[in-house]
């Protein structure tokens, strides 16, 4: 579960990037977040992923609460979130089954795990026998599936995407969505970023909107959330 | 987590050869480091070794007045015994010193027929600190009854200034090359993680522990110091046996005494190793100390 509380960011050159969010996300939801640019959606994000710790407020992730963790308890709370960005972040020098054994061999995972892992999540993904390919051997729609392909295979309890589809003309992008909502299906709480209006109107899921740092809007279905 | 042995130390292998110059650069100056350090550490430890045979050896000559009867002389023995630092007091007649003397030229016949009168009767005192020879020479110069006294200091303190250049040097010298070795491993090693970068964000993003992000490039750094050490101790072995046979064969310094290799090189293997495995381990944690703050 996620809940924020009141929670500020203020950067260290003084930008208030988040002032006061406060929302609750149950295990299981599927969640998209919305607002124009600048109004702290990626903030929210890296908040999610640990990669940035509140100025204010309380964040719990996963049973980890965000302002008491230590050091070393970090890598252990990533572990319960898998993340996908715009730009898929492949090892262009690495195959696809080197890509995802990577992320699993990190959180110490043996070989025979990743050997039987690796091509059950591949198929979950669509890209079922593409093991030997290099990321510049598939199509931006096959990079970020290989992405969430990595962001699933350590079996996270969260996903969390800044706009996974930003790079993806709209037929794709539609298919990355329709992925993401098949894997929430099957159990883990999904939280997508995106820009892209016709998607979220597309899936009738909760939607957070969020503008200058607060949220604006928290509903079921429509883009459009009116104050 | 359980210590993934095999796969840190494949990482770090392959880390090593992903930068083929720069391990090459920083194995060659780890080897010359070790090299030269253990080639002045060689030669204070032979000085050592010939000074102290040469303290063995070395004893102070006392000659007895030629005007003392018998008894006097014999009871000499007692009183040097009892001056301050003498271990060992053995008297040696003038007869007993042209015996020793002939023995010594024994295939030279000029000097057999000299006279027994040319020797004089002399103790033969050695020391319990033979570094205080001075001082012990100038008490037996005060004891009644000896009329000369001679004490070679000359060789001796030529081993130990050799000696304590070499340790000044070499101390001086392993100071500065590690540094040096520590510096370049830890510079190679920082290309590595450079070039590792992308792979060291997603490996934090998924949940790595720093630890396990650590351990290829300590790996690293601990091969790079281990060939570097096993390289310099062949080159030391090479070095040390053609000095070694250089001494053999030199009319002037073959009366050196340098110990044999065979005898001593295990704690050079040793001393080489543990150094090598302390400048590649600090050369790798130097590197990756900044790195990890995330
Ligand atoms: N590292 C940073 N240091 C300082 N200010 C930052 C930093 N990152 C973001 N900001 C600022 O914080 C605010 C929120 O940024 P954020 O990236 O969260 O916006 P966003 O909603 O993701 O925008 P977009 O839709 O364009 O991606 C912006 O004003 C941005 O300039
Ligand atoms: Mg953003």
């Amino acid at each position: 579960m996620i809940r924020l509380t009141n929670v500020e960011k203020t950067y260290d050159n003084g930008t208030r990037a988040l002032q006061g969010i406060s929302f609750e996300i149950a295990d299981g939801d599927f969640v998209f977040l919305v607002g124009p640019s600048g109004s702290g959606k990626s903030t929210i994000i890296k908040l999610l992923t640990g990669e940035i710790i509140p100025t204010g407020g309380r964040v719990m992730i996963n049973g980890f609460s965000m302002s008491r963790i230590t050091d070393e308890q970090i890598p252990y709370m990533r572990r319960t979130v898998g993340v996908i960005f715009q730009d898929f972040r492949l090892i262009a020098k690495k195959t696809v089954y080197d890509n995802l054994a990577l992320a699993m061999r990190a959180v110490g995972a043996t070989n025979r795990e990743i050997r039987g892992r690796i091509p059950y999540v591949l198929e979950l993904v669509g890209l079922a026998g593409m093991e030997k390919r290099y990321p510049d051997e598939l199509s931006g729609g096959e990079q970020q599936r290989v992405a969430i392909a990595r962001a699933l295979v350590n079996n996270p309890d969260t996903i969390v995407a800044d706009e996974p589809t930003g790079n993806l003309d709209p037929n794709r992008s539609l298919e990355i969505m329709t992925l993401l909502e098949r894997i929430n299906a099957l159990g883990t709480t999904v939280v997508v970023v995106t820009h892209e209006k016709g998607l979220v109107n597309h899936f009738d899921k909760r939607v957070i909107m969020i503008e200058e740092g607060k949220v604006v809007g928290d509903g079921m279905g429509t883009y459009e959330v009116k104050e | 987590m359980k210590h993934n042995f095999q796969y840190f130390f494949k990482e770090g292998v392959s880390n090593m050869f992903s930068h083929g110059f720069m391990s090459f650069a920083a194995i060659g100056i780890t080897v010359a480091c070790l090299l030269i350090m253990g080639t002045f550490s060689l030669v204070a430890y032979n000085a050592n070794e010939n000074l102290a045979d040469l303290q063995r050896e070395n004893a102070i000559l006392a000659f007895v007045d030629e005007n003392l009867d018998d008894n006097a002389v014999k009871g000499l023995q007692q009183e040097l015994e009892c001056v301050e630092n003498v271990s060992e007091c053995t008297f040696i007649s003038r007869e007993e010193a042209k015996k020793d003397y002939l023995e010594q030229y024994d295939d030279n016949d000029l000097y057999s027929n000299l006279d027994d009168d040319v020797f004089r009767h002399r103790y033969v005192i050695h020391m319990t600190d033979p570094g205080q020879m001075l001082a012990t020479k100038e008490l037996v110069e005060g004891v009644d009854g000896i009329a000369w006294v001679r004490a070679d200091e000359a060789i001796s303190n030529g081993f130990v200034t050799v000696r304590n250049i070499a340790s000044v040097v070499s101390i001086a010298l392993i100071a500065i090359l590690l540094i040096i070795s520590v510096f370049i491993i830890s510079n190679t090693i920082k290309l590595t993680t450079f070039d590792r970068r992308e792979e060291i964000a997603i490996m934090k993003m998924v949940g790595a522990t720093d630890g396990f992000i650590r351990w290829p490039f300590v790996y690293e750094g601990l091969m790079l110091g281990i060939c570097g050490a096993v390289i310099a101790f062949f080159l030391q072995w090479l070095l040390y046996s053609a000095i070694t046979s250089g001494i053999a064969n030199s009319d002037t310094l073959q009366l050196l005494r340098v110990v044999p290799f065979d005898g001593i090189w295990v704690p050079v293997a040793v001393i080489f190793l543990i150094v090598g495995i302390l400048v590649g381990v600090g050369g790798s944690l130097t590197a990756i100390r900044k790195f990890l703050r995330v």
